[in-house]
């Protein structure tokens, strides 16, 4: 997706950026003002095949697009890198930082073209841009896609103006002096720091400026291992998540849910008795409950669960897991029949009908929370003729278009700050939170620091949708002839749209149908099965939209991949041969079998285990980027049921190897991060995570009901390998680890138990492994015996 | 409304509010000490993981009341204090291992390592893989295998 005007440097460098070589000469602007100011467009080198694909109906889009004035200006677009008068240098980067290292790749990026120390490099998050349009969206690990090459830009014309400004300076030519860890050299000797140029590089006219980039071969910073220039803030405690902002006068706040999922408030009935209790200062009823404000949060807890609701019900009331189960498999769509595939026109000759064998597989994955330990928050304060919103938002500029006609206050009189998040995993794509406080803050006239309770944000949060996945696998002799595979889910809500309001509407047209193009699309470009399979079909269809779900690193592909890779593991199976040898004769992709081979070797493939352990191989290809997990794990009974007080422990993954090539690596240590998370995400969604639905809500309400994967379940043994790549550009990575390494996991359970399951994670079915917490009052009292349990 | 005293990082600190509010707030909301993190409220997660007179505890499930005019409070900000150097050798071990993503449950992941390695010293051995399995601090990034080798590191320093 691309803005209303593409010009011809846009289009030759997107189509570059396709082949995953990259080119060097670019335009961008030195800005007017008072100091160095150099920008590029943010939409110099999107790719047209982003991993947030555009919508359907574009022509419509860009019509509309052409109806925002601020589009039209030709720098609306732009990225900045400013340059002070100490010496560093600064950038908004119009993103969200959750965790995935964004901001440290980034000080990384305008460092290597600056040539200045990172820690010179002060990268914070930009404000909602509207002008921005689709290019504020943080999603699809799309960002070091996107902002790589602009980023690049505007840091290399800045370098540029402060060697010009340099040579006025010491006399000499440009081309004669030297830029190094933000000092200009000249060949007698004589320097001048970058600070002492800011202000003699400002302009006081914009201009447009040619300049080029580094080679790959030049980089010094870009590849090399950086620590998170955010860490020594996380591991002192001066990170500043949303509910550690201090805004006067915005004090805690709380909303009191309702006892079925999306219930309604009908009435308060004892407000009187809520407004006298201690610490209160309002109470006011939203569309999603009661809320409360109060000089503390535990007072906040007080009264809500002092609080006398009458609730009108939730559309999924008396509803449990089994009937959803039945609801999907209605909605699911027969697979093709063998007379239906063309088998003569894949180019293998006549086949002998009589002679293919099928294998049929049907998976189911239940629901699972994409909730993060920095729970929904938001700060608003909202006056009657502007508002001021402060929030983890991965989609701003819809956030501040939703919140205004909310209001009923002009789009740009809603200022929406972007907040460090601890954590998203797809779950601050959407702003619920902050419309929320909005809401709230306006119904109390007050600022409000709004926070989700534990056992709301697991209950009522966003979650991954349950979903079928069914493999139709058609092979015969030593070859495989096709491979279909259709998807049915419950709907994955995409209402955030490409992070603006104009292609959010889109998705939220009545009845559904936007939405289920934008899933459909997103379906399209995302999952592929890199095998040579003949006849490859994969198919989705979205039914019933009474849940909150939204992505969860990622959206199809973790379960798509694990259906599609037990299958592979099947056919390998059918036809005597081994995983590894099976995959290795049927990949297509040369970096996935790279990726595949290093696995392998280094987890030692086929190595010999006790009865009751197994290995898992298995690959993924997705964000312009390949990869390989090999686990192993150990299923053996004192193993499964090894005790630790209140856990649940179960199979263990003993051993990880994953190999991932990312096109260009900005930077190892933060790519072995990201594949480290999405190991232990794949290990919970194999084995431990997921939602109950029960009598019309969940029943998961804190991290010791919801298992994601703790210290006890957590490899001993982890190997990363960041691959060598031949792509000059970068691919994506915060979503790139789990597929593989659910399916890694999926295929060792499968071979360790000698059974492949049929529905994840595994121990979905197991008696509840706790009590559930009560639904009203809806969230649990603080314990009050601390003290006796220090250790 | 009653006065509540107690020692936080090393310096005492009086503060007027209800005996029931739990310790997590009085430091979060009252008196704007954000390192211990909010992630449960019911001691499950241990974000907010402290140490009370040197040993690990969650203030989410202290009341304030309960708290002694001489009990020693060293949340994530004072726990440099508690050693030579700018940083906690464990502070250090975490910046070597480049452990951090979100950062959230960090302080509190810490703040568990520190009071583990003091716990097995005190037992007289040192830290065991069963010990590192028991840590209950979630990480909902997954920092897992880093922060054992943080830990480990951190220990070695202490």
């Amino acid at each position: 997706m691309s803005g209303p005007t593409i010009d011809c440097e846009r289009a030759q460098s997107g189509a570059s950026e396709r082949s995953g070589i990259s080119r060097r000469k670019f335009f961008g602007y030195v800005v007017a003002g008072t100091t160095l100011v150099a920008a590029a467009d943010i939409a110099l080198s999107e790719p047209a095949t982003a991993a947030v694909p555009s919508p359907p109906q574009v022509p419509e889009l860009y019509d509309l697009n052409d109806l925002l004035t601020d589009a039209t200006r030709a720098t609306a677009n732009l990225i900045t890198v400013i340059i002070n008068e100490d010496g560093t240098a600064s950038f908004a980067l119009p993103r969200a930082e959750v965790g995935q290292g964004i901001t440290t790749s980034t000080a990384m990026i305008i460092a290597e073209e600056l040539d200045l120390p990172v820690e010179k490099v002060k990268v914070t998050l930009a404000d909602a841009r509207p002008e921005l349009l689709f290019n504020q969206l943080t999603g699809g690990s799309n960002t070091t896609i996107s902002t790589f090459t602009p980023i690049r830009v505007a840091a290399a014309i800045a370098r540029n103006a402060l060697l010009e400004a340099a040579a006025i300076l010491l006399g000499d030519e440009v081309n004669k002096l030297v830029a190094k860890a933000g000092v200009i050299q000249a060949p007698d000797g004589r320097s001048v720091g970058y600070g002492e140029l800011a202000k003699r590089a400002a302009v006081s006219e914009t201009k447009k400026v040619e300049v080029t980039l580094k080679d790959v071969s030049e980089f010094k910073v870009i590849g090399k291992e950086q620590k998170r220039i955010d860490a020594r803030a996380a591991v002192t405690g001066r990170k500043v998540f949303t509910t550690d902002l201090r805004v006067e006068d915005a004090l805690p706040t709380m909303v009191c849910r309702p006892p079925t999922l999306n219930g309604k408030p009908v009435k308060l009935l004892n407000e009187a008795e809520i407004r006298a209790m201690p610490g209160v200062t309002d109470v006011a009823m939203i569309d999603t409950g009661v809320a409360v404000r109060a000089r503390t949060f535990g007072q906040c807890i007080d009264a809500v669960r002092a609080m006398q609701v009458e609730w009108k019900p939730g559309p999924v009331a008396g509803e449990s897991d089994e009937d959803i189960v039945r609801k999907l498999r209605q909605a699911e769509i027969p697979l093709p029949k063998i007379s239906e595939l063309g088998l003569d026109k894949i180019g293998i000759g006549p086949v002998n009908l009589n002679l293919v064998k099928s294998i049929d597989a049907d998976f189911l994955f239940y629901f699972r929370s994409n909730s993060a330990l920095d729970t929904n928050s938001a700060v608003a304060d909202v006056r009657k003729d502007r508002a001021e919103i402060w929030a983890s938002l991965k989609s701003p500029i819809v956030t501040q278009q939703t919140i205004a006609a909310e209001l009923g206050l002009p789009q740009h009189k809603v200022k929406v700050h972007v907040v460090d998040g601890g954590g998203s995993f797809g779950r601050r794509l959407f702003f619920d939170a902050a419309l929320e406080a909005a809401k709230i803050s306006k119904a109390m006239g007050k600022p409000v620091k709004l926070m989700w309770h534990r056992a709301d944000d697991a209950r009522a949060g966003r979650m991954h949708g349950m979903a079928t996945s069914r493999v139709r696998a058609l092979y015969t002799g030593k070859q495989v002839l096709a491979f279909l595979q259709n998807h049915t889910s419950i709907e994955t809500d995409y209402r955030h749209g490409l992070g603006d309001l104009i292609t959010a509407s889109v998705a939220n047209l009545p009845t559904g149908l936007g939405n289920l193009g934008f899933a459909e699309t997103i379906f399209a470009l995302t999952q592929e099965i890199p095998y040579n399979f003949g006849v490859v079909n994969q198919s989705l269809v979205e039914t019933d939209q009474r849940f909150n779900t939204g992505s969860m690193r990622n959206i199809y592909s973790p379960d798509v991949r694990t259906a599609a890779e037990l299958v592979v593991d099947q056919l390998a199976a059918a036809m005597g041969m081994d995983p590894l040898t099976f995959r290795r004769k049927f990949l297509k992709d040369k970096r996935v079998l790279a990726c595949l081979n290093k696995v392998a070797e280094v987890g030692k493939w086929g190595r010999p285990l006790p009865k009751g352990m197994a290995q898992g191989i298995a690959i993924h290809k997705e964000y312009k980027t390949a990869s390989a997990c090999l686990v192993e794990i150990d299923c053996r009974p004192e193993t499964v049921n090894r005790k630790i007080p209140n856990a649940v422990t179960g199979p263990r993954v003993t051993k990880a190897v994953y190999a991932i090539d990312a096109g260009l690596v900005i930077n190892p240590t933060g790519l072995r991060a990201q594949m480290l998370g999405g190991i232990n995400d794949g290990i919970a969604l194999t084995l431990t995570s997921s939602m109950h639905l029960k009598d019309g809500h969940f029943l998961e309400a804190s991290w010791d009901n919801y298992f994601y994967t703790r210290q006890w379940n957590t490899p001993p043994e982890v190997e990363i390998i960041v691959m060598p790549s031949d792509r000059k550009t970068p691919g994506g990575a915060g979503e790139a680890g789990v597929a593989a390494s659910m399916a890694a996991v999926a295929c060792a359970y499968a071979r360790a138990v000698g059974r492949v399951p049929d529905y994840f994670p595994v121990n979905h079915r197991d008696p509840l492994a706790f009590k559930p917490k009560p639904f009203i009052p809806p969230i649990p009292q603080s314990p009050t015996n601390g003290l006796k349990l220090t250790w | 409304m009653p006065e509540q005293t107690f020692i936080l990082n090393g310096k005492k600190v009086t503060v007027d509010v209800e005996d029931d509010v739990r310790v997590l707030w009085v430091l979060r909301d009252i008196l704007g000490v954000t390192g211990p993190k909010y992630g449960c409220g019911i001691n499950v997660c241990k974000a907010c993981t402290s140490h009370i007179n040197g040993r690990a505890f969650n203030p989410c499930a202290v009341r304030v009341g309960d708290l002694e005019p001489t009990d020693h409070i060293t949340t994530i900000e004072g726990l440099a204090d508690t050693a030579d150097g700018e940083l906690h050798p464990m502070q250090q071990a975490w910046l070597d291992k480049d452990v951090s993503q979100c950062g959230y449950c960090q302080p509190g992941q810490i703040m568990a390592a520190v009071a583990l390695v003091k716990k097995v010293r005190r037992e007289g051995r040192s830290i065991t893989d069963a010990d590192l399995d028991q840590i209950r601090n979630i990480c909902r990034c997954g920092t897992y295998s880093r922060i054992r080798e943080a830990i480990e590191e951190g220990a070695r320093n202490m």
